[in-house]
């Protein structure tokens, strides 16, 4: 493993590997010290040209927990918003002698663009409407973590999935890990063309959140991106959360083992009610301090090895 | 080059080499361990404030095995953990990379207590080496001791173990493998 650039890059195998190492990472949270010298003399540059609370902190702890020297850049207040291109801003990063690169952009594909750019090892932290993996792992981590395995048990993708990088990247993750999938949305939130992904990789999709719900064993929400709209996706909000939202009501029908994941950050109301986001099955914090895990997971196995091509 | 070590020279291949000599079986084992319970007990006075630490692999088995040991002489249950060196290895960047195992410490923890390090084999010292700083990371033990089934000598750091099973000279090139019946179906140490 050189990048992480897409879930699809991964075997079941390496997810099962990050998995077994997150779940090593998970206990130095509870540590007194919580640090390990892995990434000792490492540098790990945070490159976000979009806003993140979640992801980008969570980066910068996974890295300065493995010891590694972290370095945030974020769009605002750096040369890009001068006009610098993206590729001299990350080929000027880079040249100060950057061990592994975490990018969050816009742009759909900047993540891959980059790693063909530099030597450094490329973590994708969200590309446009494209993949998100590191949420995606997080995601099947924690629903591995409550339900034992995933093999055979379903999972309910909810929501606004046309500009849903983390939808692209959990269908895959959780399908590889041998579990059913459903994704729901609205016909104007259904991605264009996904009936013949759906058949080739092996997941459903349904318009009807009454009628997936009730056989979910986990119920996974997605975000509402009022960013990303231009049109008029829905006439309403108020319109939304009625069809599509999870609702009290809709939560009332969940059986209490029935894990609750959003990515976050949360619109309470909209997508997903405060009761359902606030209940003891709801996995929303668990899921960030798995992402931490998960983070270390990846860089260690990127960043602490013997670099491909010789010896560091 | 990367540093000589035992873990560089894994006991997985239990394959058909016939060089193998059997310098260990399950009984030389067992008698080693049982010595190795008593000194313990012996210096320590007792199984008071006794952690046993066993080291991924094969010291978490050992460390086990002692405890059940000093536990059927003393009559009280003793503190049994293990732990993890991976990420404090000075060889990670010079190999492809390691997976890591669990560190589990018991519940008392190990502060203030004599912490007692076991591993299979002693050779350069170098995981020792990385135990030590792992524990000051997770504690402030009043001691630390070391017990090894094996010590084979070729020693890179000023470190040497307080409870040997026994002392095996060897060459630098030779193998000195140890099989546990928990990780491997049984018990011997070999060298080839």
């Amino acid at each position: 493993m050189k990048h992480l650039l897409s879930v699809d890059d991964l075997s079941r195998d390496d997810i099962e590997m990050l998995f077994a190492t997150a779940a090593d990472m998970h206990d130095v949270q509870n540590r007194e010290v919580k640090k390990l010298p892995a990434l000792r003399g490492r540098t790990v540059v945070n490159m976000f040209f979009e806003d993140s609370t979640r992801t980008r902190s969570s980066f910068e702890i996974a890295g300065k927990w493995l010891s590694a020297d972290v370095i945030n850049v974020s769009a605002k207040g750096s040369s890009a918003s001068k006009g610098e291109s993206l590729r001299d801003t990350v080929l000027t990063v880079c040249a100060m002698g950057v061990d592994g690169l975490v990018i969050r952009h816009p742009a759909s594909g900047a993540a891959l663009q980059v790693s063909e750019w530099v030597d450094a090892a490329v973590v994708n932290a969200g590309d446009g409407m494209h993949e998100h993996p590191t949420q995606a792992l997080l995601d099947a981590y924690t629903l591995q973590r409550r339900l034992g395995s995933l093999e055979g048990r379903h999972v309910a993708i909810i929501g606004d999935l046309t500009h849903s990088r983390v939808f692209r990247s959990n269908v895959q993750c959780l399908t590889r890990l041998g579990a059913r999938v459903t994704v729901v949305a609205p016909p104007t939130l259904m991605p264009s063309g996904i009936g013949a992904w759906s058949a080739a990789a092996g997941f459903e999709t349904s318009y009807d959140v009454d009628a997936v719900l009730p056989e979910a064993d986990a119920v996974m929400m997605l975000r509402v991106q009022r960013e990303r709209m231009s049109g008029a996706f829905f006439p309403s909000a108020r319109e939304y959360t009625v069809g599509y939202g999870l609702t009290r009501n809709r939560f009332a029908l969940l059986g209490p083992d029935v894990p609750i994941c959003h990515p976050g950050p949360m619109n309470r109301g909209l997508e997903i009610a405060a009761d359902a986001a606030d209940a003891a099955q709801s996995a929303v914090l668990e899921q960030v301090s798995s992402g931490l895990a998960i983070r270390m997971a990846v860089l260690y196995h990127l960043l602490a090895g013997e670099s491909e091509g010789g010896v560091a | 080059m990367p540093a000589p070590d035992k873990a560089d020279h894994p006991a997985r291949d239990t394959s058909s080499e016939r060089a193998d000599r059997t310098v260990l079986d399950a009984r030389d084992i067992s008698r080693a361990l049982t010595r190795i319970s008593h000194e313990l007990l012996e210096r320590n006075k007792g199984a008071t404030d006794l952690v046993l630490l066993g080291l991924h692999t094969r010291g978490v088995p050992l460390a086990r095995r002692i405890a059940e040991k000093i536990a059927a002489v003393e009559g009280t249950p003793v503190a049994v953990g293990e732990l993890d060196v991976t990420m404090y290895r000075d060889d990670l960047r010079s190999q492809p990379t390691r997976r890591a195992h669990k560190t589990a410490l018991p519940a008392g923890g190990i502060d203030r207590k004599v912490v007692v390090l076991v591993d299979d084999v002693l050779f350069s010292g170098r995981t020792i080496r990385a135990a030590l700083d792992a524990l000051a990371d997770l504690g402030r033990p009043s001691a630390v001791r070391l017990a090894v089934l094996v010590d084979r000598g070729h020693r890179e750091l000023p470190i040497r173990a307080d409870h040997v099973g026994k002392n095996l000279p060897s060459a630098l090139a030779e193998r000195v493998s140890v099989r546990l019946s928990e990780v491997d179906g049984t018990d011997e140490v070999t060298i080839s």
